[in-house]
């Protein structure tokens, strides 16, 4: 009992600050809703009725954003129930690429680096997974994870160079990182160009679809698109916090993320620590690209990768850089993506607002003060130690 | 003038700081303010001078109440400090480091410093202090920065000095020479609070003695009382100064250093044909002023440094060129300078950095695995064995004090077999009970037949601990003396100056 109760009290703890980020973050957006709609503006010479309406616009805006991420009853009609939480299978759907990128930048996070590169590093994941999976045909089961592996493998060494060059040269791995962003995003225009990635008989930058035995399997019929990369994706996570709390290397990154000087002075390489971390978050990434050509997409094209990658910083630094923390994160993301779009189409509500909830959820967490300001509370436990990490090394 | 402060109470969450401490300092006396670390002596300081506010308490001068809220209204009230870390901005000069905040200006907005000047060298020669007032503060020494602050606050009226660690930073001569400059301000009325840890100095300078404890003050001494007893009253209870030292053999060479040069990251040496010996069962101390190439050197010998040049032998193995892991593994145990910087991983807990160097050794990893649950029963038994205070070894090591975070260091260094321990500065910053501790568990090591190599600034610790004594200046080893030189010897070595006396051994 006792220790339940201590669970819950640290729960609260960690917890409280994004939530609260979350509950301003949507406060301040549907003010911005209320004042960008025609209709709440024409009322503005009547305070009550354009209250009134305020409210209404708001309310209908995010009932829609519920109604395009989790169920919607209106989709059952002529249907089974379970159709209703065919907005729910999409998030999950976006959501899975986003928690494995989010774990890539979170353990970099934790070894006290900065992967700006889990964009780049999904794009080669995505190249590899595709490569595999349309190029040979191999027995069920196995062709899966072959692709799977092969992503991973690509991305990996992708990602490790960047370590091995900060390693043995110093160099920045967050410059280095984005500029091996712009040359995947470039590489995979080139690639598809190629003999070997053009569909026979076609010239436009699509990959061939990927086989069936190397597809992610459906975990909800045909109609859905759920599929099993969530296992992977929350396998994933599972193995980064096994990694973290109970192997010497995940002991060794996170000397090296609290305190590299007393790390350095323990023994413990930083080099190797560096270089191994960026290799795993290399494969975390790339992970992501492959799930998501082997679960969703089949046919590569060249932007592939969205903003999986860049979504993936913030969706670590609302998660703490913790693994349970960055796969609510990602599915709260997953959400406000696929609900996002039912807004707009639903309520004419911009698309756009649902950027402005990111935004402003990593602003106020990245500025504790500003919360804790607003609600007035004094222990707010924070962590901005992990935001401010990795620009100094 | 008189100044007085009348039951200060400050707190920090539900840490009382200050408990209604009461003090009072004459024109012309000097009062020491004798406590360990975190005893609250600069918590106390900061609220006179106004860079704290207590929570209750008032603050008298010549027994009227006034209220000081920030430095400014210290200053009017004429109070002044001089602060641990210097105030100073080392690219400006001293006379544009004491109008600093007091600007005046001709015309064009131009600086006028002509009377800065003049008011420096009146006070200058009034006291002996000889500074000149256009040096560059940052390529001043130490003891004459120092200077430049107090004559900063004689120039502003100060008729009470605070003088916050004033002698943490200097060498021996150095703060002889502080001592005097302290007298001869008494001497012409100035009211002086002179906080310090440091027994000798307090029975030297002060005229009373407040002794304050865990945020109250404890009792008064006279500075006749024997060095035992105001330790006693400080740490409230029997302590000894001078750790037994008992006569023991000496073994063979553990560590020998030859020729041994290192450069910094432009090529320039740092240090320099540093060569010495470390046998068994022998404590060798290093001393020295700070910034004089011995941290270097410490680092050096477990290959933190780059760049070094010579021969560093282990047990007649090589190891110039081994990593840090491997030269720890060779049997070194590294107890660093900084604890909080290179020692410690405060966000870690206790058992967590307790196995920093050895966390893939059984039996704390098994394979790639570690074992959460040995690693927490063998910090349990190091937390009796090294009288670590603590509610568990679960909780971080940034809750203990310094005293038990050097143990947590000791008890990882200490918990392994070692042929040499390094111990760089092993006292720094700690309270004396912690001191006592740490040159027991040194000698004990020595007398367990270890070579030890003690880097110490401190000349007490120097004197107490060491069988031999190398002292450092400027990136080389002036002499190696016996430990039966002289204070006053060792003092002038620090210095620079190779006097006829010290003979080398």
């Amino acid at each position: 009992m006792n220790s339940l109760r201590k669970l819950g009290t640290k729960l609260s703890q960690v917890a409280a600050l994004p939530f609260l980020s979350f509950l301003l973050a949507f406060f301040i957006s549907g003010i911005l809703i209320a004042v960008s709609d025609s209709r709440v503006l024409k009322l503005a010479g009547h305070p009550w009725q354009m209250i009134k309406m305020a409210g209404t616009v708001i309310g209908n805006a995010y009932l829609a954003l519920f109604q395009g991420s989790i169920f919607d009853i209106n989709l059952t009609h002529g249907h089974s129930f379970f159709q209703g939480f065919y907005p729910l299978s999409e998030t999950i759907v976006t959501a899975t690429p986003l928690i494995l990128t989010g774990l890539s930048v979170a353990l970099a996070f934790q070894s006290g680096l900065f992967n700006i590169g889990a964009q780049g590093q999904f794009v080669f994941g995505a190249i590899g997974a595709s490569y595999i999976g349309f190029h040979y045909s191999l027995p069920p089961v196995l062709h899966l994870l072959i692709s799977l592996a092969g992503g991973a493998l690509l991305a990996s060494i992708w990602g490790g160079f960047v370590g091995l060059l900060k390693a043995k040269t110093g160099a920045h791995e967050v410059i280095v990182t984005i500029m091996m962003n712009y040359i995947a995003g470039y590489f995979i225009l080139w690639i598809l160009k190629t003999k070997a990635f053009l569909r026979p008989g076609r010239i436009d930058p699509m990959a061939p679809e990927v086989g069936t035995n190397a597809r992610l399997p459906h975990l909800a019929g045909a109609d859905l698109r759920i599929h099993a990369g969530i296992f992977v994706a929350l396998l994933a996570a599972l193995f980064v916090w096994w990694l973290l709390t109970r192997t010497t290397m995940g002991f060794k990154f996170r000397s090296v993320g609290a305190n590299a000087s007393a790390a350095k002075t323990a023994g413990i390489s930083i080099a190797y620590v560096t270089t191994a971390t960026m290799a795993l978050c290399g494969a975390l990434a790339g992970l992501g690209g492959a799930v998501h050509v082997l679960g969703s997409e089949y046919a590569m094209t060249a932007d592939i990768a969205g903003s999986f990658g860049f979504d993936a910083i913030t969706v670590a630094l609302l998660g703490r850089a913790k693994p349970v923390g960055t796969v609510f994160a990602a599915l709260l993301f997953g959400a406000l993506r696929t609900g996002g779009r039912t807004m707009q189409s639903n309520t004419e509500t911009p698309l756009d607002i649902v950027l402005v909830i990111q935004a402003l959820i990593v602003l106020f967490i990245a500025a504790p003060a500003l919360v804790r300001y607003v609600f007035r509370i004094k222990n707010l436990k924070t962590s901005a130690s992990i935001t401010s990490k990795g620009w100094n090394g | 003038m008189s100044f007085e402060l009348r039951g200060i109470t400050k707190t920090f969450g539900s840490l009382v700081a200050n408990d209604s401490i009461d003090l009072k300092v004459e024109a012309g006396e000097i009062l020491a303010i004798l406590g360990e670390n975190g005893a609250g002596k600069s918590t106390l300081m900061n609220i006179a001078y106004g860079l704290l506010q207590a929570d209750s308490g008032t603050i008298l001068v010549d027994g009227k109440e006034i209220s000081i809220n920030e430095p400014s209204d210290a200053l009017a009230a004429g109070i002044g400090m001089v602060h641990q870390h210097f105030m100073l901005i080392p690219v400006f000069t001293v006379a544009e480091n004491i109008i600093l905040g007091h600007e005046r200006t001709g015309r064009a907005g131009t600086l006028k410093l002509e009377d800065a000047r003049a008011a420096i060298k009146k006070v200058s020669e009034e006291f002996g202090f000889d500074v000149d007032p256009d040096a560059i503060v940052e390529e001043l020494p130490v003891g004459v920065q120092q200077r430049v602050e107090i004559i900063k606050a004689l120039i502003y009226n100060a008729k009470v000095l605070i003088l916050d660690e004033p002698t943490a930073v200097l060498t021996p001569q150095e703060t002889d020479d502080l001592l005097r400059i302290m007298k001869d301000l008494k001497a012409k009325g100035t009211a002086i609070i002179f906080i310090t840890h440091k027994l000798r100095e307090v029975k030297i300078a002060a005229d009373r003695i407040s002794i304050i404890r865990r945020g109250k003050v404890v009792g008064s001494a006279q500075p006749s009382a024997s060095q035992e007893e105001l330790a006693s009253l400080m740490v409230g209870r029997e302590v000894t100064l001078a750790p037994d030292k008992t006569a023991h053999t000496i073994g063979d060479v553990i560590l020998s250093v030859k020729d041994i040069v290192i450069k910094d990251h432009t090529g320039r040496d740092i240090v320099s044909d540093i060569s010495f010996d470390v046998c068994a069962g022998e404590v060798l101390a290093i001393a020295g002023v700070q910034g004089n190439g011995q941290t270097e050197v410490a680092r050096a010998l477990i290959n933190l440094e780059d760049h070094i040049v010579g021969s560093m032998k282990l047990d007649g193995v090589e190891i110039n060129g081994f990593s840090v892991h491997k030269s720890l593994d060779e049997g070194i145990a590294f107890i660093p300078e900084s604890r909080e910087l290179d020692g410690l991983i405060s966000s870690f807990s206790i058992a967590e950095n307790l196995v920093l160097d050895v966390h893939t050794q059984a039996p704390y990893a098994k394979g790639i695995s570690l074992s959460p649950s040995q690693i927490r029963a063998e910090a349990e038994k190091r937390i009796i064995e090294f009288d670590i205070r603590t509610q568990s070894v679960s909780d971080p090591v940034s809750s203990l004090s310094g005293g038990n975070k050097q143990k947590v260091v000791l008890a990882r260094e200490l918990s392994r077999p070692v042929k040499l321990l390094i111990a760089s500065q092993p006292t720094r910053g700690l309270d004396v009970g912690s001191i006592e501790f740490v040159h027991e568990r040194i000698l004990a090591e020595r007398d367990a037949g270890r070579a030890v190599l003690l880097f110490s600034t401190e000349l007490d610790e120097v004197m107490a601990l060491a069988d031999r004594i190398a002292v450092m200046y400027r990136g080389k080893i002036l002499a190696i003396v016996n430990s039966d030189v002289t204070r006053d010897q060792l003092g002038l070595l620090m210095a620079g100056v190779v006097s006829a006396g010290a003979k080398s051994a």
